[in-house]
């Protein structure tokens, strides 16, 4: 698997490289600034870009912007966009940015290396992969209106995890639960939610992330 | 023509409704004045009475020593009686009508009125400190002059419901009733008497709107405080605002040092710890050093955590990556309540003020789901005629008390440093409305590359 990176900070790219070749990926350019990364998934045509949030020269949102500009340039191109925060209001910008696999993570998530490979994994196979403090924040704000107190506090946390954009075998095994249970419990979740099932685990976070972004 | 700087050009037309109108606000006009004139009489009484009783206790002959000393006595107590019990309420009254006055010459006559009152010293006030506070205020005495020159002034007032009443009373009157004996001048037979008395009945009518407009007028030369009192204001507040904000950046700088010290600082010395005790015991038992190792990844992850907290409060990411408007727009996506934004800005206000306001919507805004249980919020950003103006409205029960929760308080201080003002409106019931205006400037739009 090809992988472009942007990250304007060399320990952390440096870092981020030797941790994906680790892992078995291949790096196709490590870059430091948006105009680059443009230039790179257009001539390298990468599986997977990971982008940081604040690139050179503002230091603000330059990645977003960015990874939007590369979608635009490549459609569906997977794009994973680090950050040293998560915002919904950014995690909805990328969502709504066309097809194609989408991450939105914090920084601190490469400290688990075989989670966050995973989820590099899992958004350049055209899945997703939420922050677990942007469902946080997602469920908190949902929390109020009463559908969610509907669900038991295991359904809960297999909502979260769908949020993330996990698989029912990997929730299964996060839970330390069969599949079974795991596809026993999505069905409850859609049919107290109201959401039409779907066994296309992409479509189902989607389902839920406009769900709870409603 | 009027330029386009000059004010525009007072309207000459108006209906016979706004008329009647006119002449009726100056007659409520009068009505002020006559109740200004009631407290002047209390001040006056304790002025004179006090004084009264001192010239006859000191320069008085004449009668029984004994009756003179007994009546000055009296007058003395009556006068200081007066003083202890009505003076600061009437001074208080007469301030409150003047205010009034203002107030009505803006909605009435058309001419607004601004106002330098020295604010009230926080806390329960002594009988002294409440008069001391009125005494040195030249806004009182300003007042107080206004309310004895308004006995002419208001003249100007009444005066268009004076001519009706004499074009009625005076000459049609004689017409209906012989109650009314008819004015005696040559040649005063009941038709030419029917056509003065319509034609200055008309005149009067014509003439409320003008009359009411140059009383506003002259309210305004007489009412609106003097430079120098503005001035010394202006220095008061100026002194006030910048010493709060002092205080509230040296608050939170300490705030910062203890939650560093505290949070962060305090897990990395962990971490420094568990990574050394890892070292030491790598060798001897690798599963244990691992589970260390470990140990400190997780501490690691909390340190971020908490520096991210403490970065959102110091400067929200948002706010400086993309401005006010998307900044309130991330923090509606946190919060349970329904917010409704708009914003009309097209460019950046200065970065302080950006982040005043953003700090004054984001408490507003958890005011709203505390307290209101509001089913919705709007929130409404705009700029015109250089001043920012934000407006958060919700649909619950109302009823924030202006006088004031100390979050409302703390809006108000930190906006006054930018010369802010937050007006607020919330009748029990609902709906609450805050209005915050800060006068700045914009940048020039923001041009974004990449």
């Amino acid at each position: 698997m090809r992988v472009v990176i942007a990250e304007d900070l060399f320990l952390l790219r440096d870092g981020l490289t030797r941790m994906l070749q680790a892992h078995g990926l291949q790096i196709a350019a490590a870059v430091d600034n948006g105009a680059d990364l443009l230039a790179a998934v257009t001539a390298d045509q990468p599986d997977v870009a990971i982008v940081d949030v604040r690139l050179p020269p503002t230091f603000t949102d330059e990645g977003i912007r960015a990874a939007l500009a590369a979608r635009r340039e490549v459609p569906g191109l997977p794009v994973l966009v680090l950050s040293q925060y998560v915002e919904q209001l950014y995690a909805r910008e990328l969502m709504a940015s066309g097809s194609g696999g989408i991450g939105y993570l914090l920084k601190d998530r490469v400290f688990d290396s075989g989670q966050f490979v995973d989820a590099v994994r899992r958004v350049a196979a055209g899945g997703t992969a939420m922050d677990p403090e942007v469902i946080a924040r997602l469920l908190a704000r949902n929390t109020g209106d009463g559908t969610l107190a509907a669900l038991s506090p295991r359904e809960r946390e297999v909502l979260a995890l769908m949020a993330e954009g996990r698989s029912n075998a990997a929730i299964a095994q996060r839970l330390v639960i069969t599949e079974r249970a795991v596809a026993k419990h999505t069905a409850s979740i859609f049919l107290k939610l109201g959401l039409q099932p779907s066994d296309d685990d992409n479509r189902r976070v989607l389902a839920v992330l406009a769900y709870l972004g409603g | 023509m009027p330029t386009a700087t000059s004010l525009p050009r007072s309207r000459m037309r108006f209906t016979l409704g706004e008329c009647l109108a006119a002449a009726a606000r100056g007659v409520a006009f009068a009505g002020l004045m006559l109740a200004g004139l009631g407290l002047l009489v209390v001040i006056v009484a304790a002025v004179f009475f006090t004084a009264l009783g001192a010239a006859v206790l000191i320069v008085g002959n004449g009668g029984p020593r004994d009756q003179r000393v007994l009546l000055a006595l009296l007058a003395i107590g009556t006068g200081l009686g007066l003083a202890r019990f009505a003076l600061p309420a009437a001074l208080l009254g007469v301030r409150r009508l003047a205010h009034l006055t203002r107030h009505l010459a803006g909605d009435w006559c058309g001419v607004p009125i601004s106002e330098r009152y020295v604010p009230q010293p926080e806390g329960k006030l002594t009988f002294t400190g409440r008069l001391r506070w009125l005494a040195t205020d030249p806004a009182t005495w300003g007042d107080l002059w206004w309310t004895v020159a308004n006995m002419f002034v208001c003249i100007l007032a009444v005066a268009s419901a004076g001519i009706i009443a004499t074009g009625l009373i005076g000459f049609i009157g004689p017409e209906f009733t012989r109650l009314i004996p008819p004015p005696a001048f040559p040649g005063n037979t009941p038709r030419t008497l029917a056509v003065l008395g319509v034609a200055i009945t008309m005149a009067g009518i014509a003439a409320a709107p003008l009359l009411l407009r140059g009383y506003g007028l002259l309210a305004r030369k007489l009412l609106a405080p003097a430079g120098q009192a503005e001035l010394a204001q202006r220095v008061r507040h100026l002194t006030q605002t910048r010493t709060e904000a002092l205080d509230t950046g040296a608050a939170e700088i300490r705030r910062i040092e203890r939650d560093l010290h505290d949070g962060a600082q305090a897990r990395l010395v962990a971490m420094g710890m568990t990574l050394d005790a890892a070292g030491q015991i790598v060798e001897s038992n690798p599963d244990a050093a691992r589970a260390l190792v470990f140990e400190a990844r997780d501490a690691s992850v909390k340190a971020l955590a908490e520096l991210r907290a403490l970065v959102r409060g110091i400067h929200p990411p948002v706010l400086a990556d993309r401005g006010l408007a998307d900044a309130i727009r991330a923090l509606a996506l946190d919060t349970p309540a329904r917010i409704n934004l708009a914003s009309e800005l097209n460019a950046r206000p200065p970065a302080p003020v950006e982040s005043a306001a953003y700090f004054a919507v984001s408490e507003l805004l958890a005011n709203v789901s505390k307290h209101a249980e509001a089913r919705q919020t709007w929130v409404d950003i705009r700029h015109t005629d250089g001043m920012l103006r934000i407006g958060v409205t919700d649909n619950g029960h109302g009823g924030a008390e202006p006088a004031r929760g100390t979050g409302l308080r703390g809006i108000e201080r930190r906006l006054a440093a930018f010369d802010g003002v937050l007006a607020i409106s919330s009748p029990p019931g609902g709906p609450t409305a805050v209005t915050m205006e800060i006068p700045c400037a914009l940048s020039s739009p923001k041009t974004s590359s990449c």
